[in-house]
């Protein structure tokens, strides 16, 4: 077997050493009636690379992948481009096949990259600090919401019904069994998100308020009314961005007044891949920082006064502090996260900016494209690179219908909200610089034939 | 063999060196510094070129970002030789021997990274129709398939995106079950070698944890376990082999016991490396087991992670497991069970935990793994990996005490304590004396219930001739310890850092870099 160094001449010569007649003496303690004498049976034996290498060809063409097709698909997951380079530098063994860095000697590059990701990820969300990443958006919200409620000793959640219903989904989950209390709801198909909503039901007992931005429907609101009320009653604000392409154009969250930022960053350098694994980005005010879950890297000098970096502040981290733990987290996104990080190194703020705006305006264009078609109308007033549709019937079998003609025409809402009848018309449209006008044209006739 | 010198050190070897002089740069040849992307790019620098944005009014609500960033940017060649430089400075298994005890670091095949960037894995949307992602969805149940055979087990769930997410999923089967039969048990029993992550697990359910007893040999106390078990126990989370790398004999008496006082038996199987293909939990009455795919089944540590927690589950927990999954038909055809579907298809699942399917780019990796060795290749995987660690054992147990090496055979990893070392000397110089050496250190001061822990996993992938060439650097470090060789003390001398000051990280933490004005200003 091409992976197992040991001849057979060796495992004798080793057994001597130990002092056992067959590798069976070795296995001695797991009891005799649970002891598999062979390989297991029903199973196939070993296959050679190419072997095995055909086989998943052979699945692999069984998908339709974004670049070969029309694609408009975002809703927390989305298409760019990512420069050839990214993938060259996390294929390098020294940082593949790096463990964690707990001998900071030897782990200076890993850490080093760490402590340039979190500065680069609490920038782009406008917090002081930033840790070493969490698995993806989804248990990042979540555990912005159980820190929340250890900073105010407060279990009442107030959720935007903008946030993506996955992340709901996983935070309803988490709740049922901390006994947090989430106010939850549907969006509305309107330009409007449910601040009115939110700003209401804040009170002395309110945890926090989640709010995304921009939102699932893709609407993007000014954060600051929220955050002034929350902060009035000793709430906090999460704010959950999904697409961080979006802070190379509008705001950062943190800069609207948002106490703690989430997201999910598969968007830079990560790819899409059937969603994982992704990165979720955790980012909060520095006063937070001991209640934050997860790795932290902190900048420290060695035996000779060079600087260097090291994981900190670990008397947080289960490890230590087991049971009492922010978190049961250990394994991260490390690897995504230097993804992310030479991403956006790459873009700088020239590119990413530049990004931004391309995206922005590619999406302006196919919302005016798409809503010419008749019957088809946008619900947003504000958008980034997605926007929601209302399409004159149900949504979902258009989108199948579209993928027939080999077109990734976007999310319909009855996937993400099934049976929600009065959001069963909705699609979320993404568009990325990777559409090209094309695209948006084949689409738009396709969709237009199919509604027709 | 990866050094030049395989006999050791000779006194003669050193004479004619002088000492070297300071190079103006501070970078020493090959060893390379390397500065901060805030230090080297700037705001007006890209390494990608992208098209102009064709003009038009923006939508942006009014909230268009006016202040910078701060984001530095740095052309592409730039980019390449800063990471590059800074992966110098990184050990890794692809550079030698990294014998970190229940961390499983094996060679990653490079097939693995070759069929996950395929673009029909790597370049498919979670939330496409199933109809156009059918040859997805077939990987994740065949991974599925198979982890059930190789475990015995009834079902699994494949969406838990790390090991301890897969304790909280299992954690949480439990807590569903019993609150599916009105149950309020509330303890979880935990042995005191536990990861740290397993209490902290139960603890985030809900559960209190209390710690069960080891015997003198290093295994759960029985008869203290079966005495606490009771109507307020919901179950036990054990590590099978456990962290002292010692297989738990008593497992299947466990299991009974616990499961006669009506809780769950929860598996930590992040040691499953040293069983696979040979042991099935099934046969041991587990309930539930996380499967680290990073760890048996060599998908990438990656510095941290990403990692993937796939959890096989008993015939008793699988009803309650997460959304979503993936379910095959009679023709052929597969769909995924999300919320939609839950009601009829798995009405009793404990619900969603996270946003997608699991960890797609892992699902490749470890399923091209997995076929690679097949049912024969994987029962040789757990033979070489006790065998390598027993022969570690057994060579190093004259020079280093292994408290528990006098009950019988180790299985995946060796486990030593820092006894009989002279006065002032740990099992922290002996660490740091080894990167010295050229490798990265075992696990230290873990499994907690052994004095100053060493514990040394080496895995199937390493071959005999590095493994002796290992004993004879650890036995050097050992007597250096023993001696009390002061030089230790300062070790290591030859890695990109000397040992670093993590008091001050911790007392003044610095997280961020900041400009050095600001940095001065904010004191």
């Amino acid at each position: 077997m091409r992976y197992l160094p040991l001849t057979p001449s060796d495992r004798q010569a080793m057994l001597g050493v130990i002092g056992a007649n067959s590798i069976d003496d070795l296995f001695v303690d797991v009891p005799a009636a649970a002891r598999l004498d062979g390989p297991i049976r029903g199973l196939p034996n070993h296959a050679s690379e190419m072997a095995v290498e055909r086989h998943f060809s052979t699945l692999a063409r069984k998908n339709m992948t974004a670049s070969e097709h029309p694609f408009f698909l975002g809703a927390g997951a989305y298409k760019h481009h990512v420069p050839a380079s990214v993938d060259h530098i996390i294929q390098r063994g020294e940082f593949l096949t790096a463990y964690t860095p707990y001998q900071p000697e030897i782990a200076q590059g890993t850490l080093q990259m760490l402590f340039e990701f979190q500065t680069q990820v609490a920038r782009l969300f406008g917090c002081d600090v930033a840790n070493a990443s969490m698995y993806d958006g989804s248990t990042a919200c979540w555990e912005a919401i159980g820190m929340a409620g250890r900073i105010t000793k407060r279990s009442k959640a107030i959720l935007s019904s903008g946030l993506h219903p996955h992340y709901v989904s996983v935070a309803k989950t988490m709740a049922r069994y901390t006994g947090d209390t989430l106010n939850t709801a549907l969006p509305d198909l309107t330009a409007k998100t449910d601040s009115a909503r939110l700003l209401d039901a804040i009170d002395g007992e309110t945890s926090c308020v989640v709010v995304q931005y921009p939102d699932i429907l893709g609407r993007i609101e000014d954060l600051s009314a929220i955050a002034a009320k929350a902060h009035e009653h000793g709430a906090l604000l999460i704010a959950v961005v999904t697409e961080p392409v979006a802070l190379g154009a509008i705001k950062a969250p943190g800069d609207m007044g948002a106490d703690i930022v989430v997201g999910e960053g598969q968007s830079l350098g990560v790819g899409l891949q059937f969603g994982g694994p992704y990165v979720g980005l955790f980012a909060c005010k520095e006063k937070f920082v001991r209640q934050m879950p997860g790795r932290l890297c902190g900048e420290t000098v060695d035996a000779q006064g060079k600087r260097g970096f090291v994981l900190t502040l670990s008397t947080r981290e289960q490890h230590i502090r087991r049971e009492k733990a922010t978190s049961n987290i250990c394994t991260n996104s490390g690897l995504c996260a230097l993804a992310f990080s030479v991403h956006l190194t790459l873009l700088g703020e020239k590119g990413l900016r530049g990004l931004a705006q391309l995206n922005h305006a590619l999406a302006v264009q196919a919302a005016d494209r798409l809503t010419q078609i008749a019957g088809v109308e946008l619900v947003n007033d504000s958008f980034f690179n997605e926007f929601t549709l209302t399409l004159p019937k149900e949504a979902r079998p258009v989108v199948r219908a579209l993928a027939e003609r080999a077109i990734l025409g976007g999310v319909s809402l009855g996937r993400l909200y099934p049976g929600t009848d009065a959001l069963s018309n909705g699609l979320v449209v993404a568009v990325t610089e990777t559409a090209t006008s094309e695209d948006v044209e084949t689409f738009a006739a396709a969709l237009q034939e199919i509604l027709a | 063999m990866n050094a030049i010198n395989q006999s050791g050190w000779k006194p003669e070897m050193g004479k004619a060196g002088e000492t070297a002089p300071a190079t103006f740069t501070g970078n020493k040849a090959l060893m390379l510094d390397e500065a901060l992307i805030f230090e080297i790019g700037t705001a007006a620098t890209t390494g990608v070129d992208l098209a102009d944005a064709p003009k038009g009014t923006a939508r942006l609500g009014n909230l268009e970002r006016h202040r910078d960033i701060g984001l530095p940017g740095l052309s592409e060649p730039e980019a390449v030789r800063h990471y590059t430089r800074l992966s110098r400075q990184n050990y890794a298994i692809d550079l030698g021997f990294f014998p970190l005890g229940s961390c499983t670091m094996k060679h990653n095949p490079r097939l693995n990274e070759k069929v996950a960037r395929m673009a029909g894995f790597a370049d498919v949307h979670p939330l496409q129709p199933v109809e156009t992602v059918q040859g997805a969805l077939a990987v994740i149940n065949e991974l599925a398939i198979w982890l059930i055979q190789l475990t015995g087990m009834h079902g699994v769930a494949m969406t838990p995106k790390a090991g301890a997410h897969g304790e909280l999923c299992g954690i949480l089967c439990i807590k569903a079950a019993l609150a599916a039969r009105g149950d309020p048990r509330s303890v979880i029993l935990v042995p005191e070698s536990a990861h740290g992550t397993n209490p902290a697990s139960a603890a985030f359910a809900g559960f209190s944890v209390e710690n069960i007893p080891a015997t003198s040999e290093g295994r759960v106390d029985l008869a203290a376990l079966t005495a606490r078990l009771g109507p307020d126990v919901a179950g036990v989370m054990i590590t099978n082999p456990n962290t002292c790398g010692l297989f738990e004999r008593d497992m299947r008496e466990i299991s009974d016991a616990v499961h006669a006082a009506g809780g769950y038996v929860y598996c930590d199987g992040a040691n499953f490396n040293a069983i696979v293909g040979r042991v099935r939990p099934g046969d041991l009455g587990i309930d539930a087991m996380h499967i680290n795919l990073h760890k048996t089944f060599s998908t990438p540590h990656g510095g941290g992670g990403p990692g993937s927690g796939p959890v096989v589950l008993s015939e008793a927990l699988s009803p309650y497991g997460p959304l979503p999954y993936t379910a095959r038909h009679a023709d052929g055809h597969y769909t995924l069970i999300e919320e939609e579907s839950a009601e009829e298809c798995h009405p009793h699942s404990f619900g969603r935990m996270t946003a997608f399917h699991g960890q797609m780019g892992m699902f490749t990796r470890a399923l091209s793994y997995i076929m690679s060795h097949g049912a024969d290749g994987l029962h040789q995987v757990a033979e070489d990996a006790v065998l390598n660690a027993n022969y570690i054992l057994r060579s190093l147990e004259d020079v280093l005490e292994a408290p528990f090496a006098h009950s019988g055979p180790c299985m995946h990893e060796a486990l030593f304590s820092d006894d009989g070392m002279a006065d002032g000397f740990s099992t922290l110089d002996i660490a740091k004396g080894l990167i010295d050496e050229g490798y990265h250190p075992m696990t230290v001061y873990f499994p907690l219930v052994v004095h100053g822990a060493m514990l040394v996993e080496p895995t199937e992938t390493e071959s005999k001739a590095t493994l002796d060439q290992f004993i004879g650097a650890l036995r050097s470090v050992a007597q250096r310890a023993k001696a009390g060789d002061p030089s230790l003390k300062s070790a290591p001398h030859h890695a990109p850092r000397r040992r670093l000051d993590e008091t001050q990280a911790a007392r003044k933490p610095v997280l961020v870099w900041r400009e050095p004005e600001q940095a001065i200003a904010a004191e």
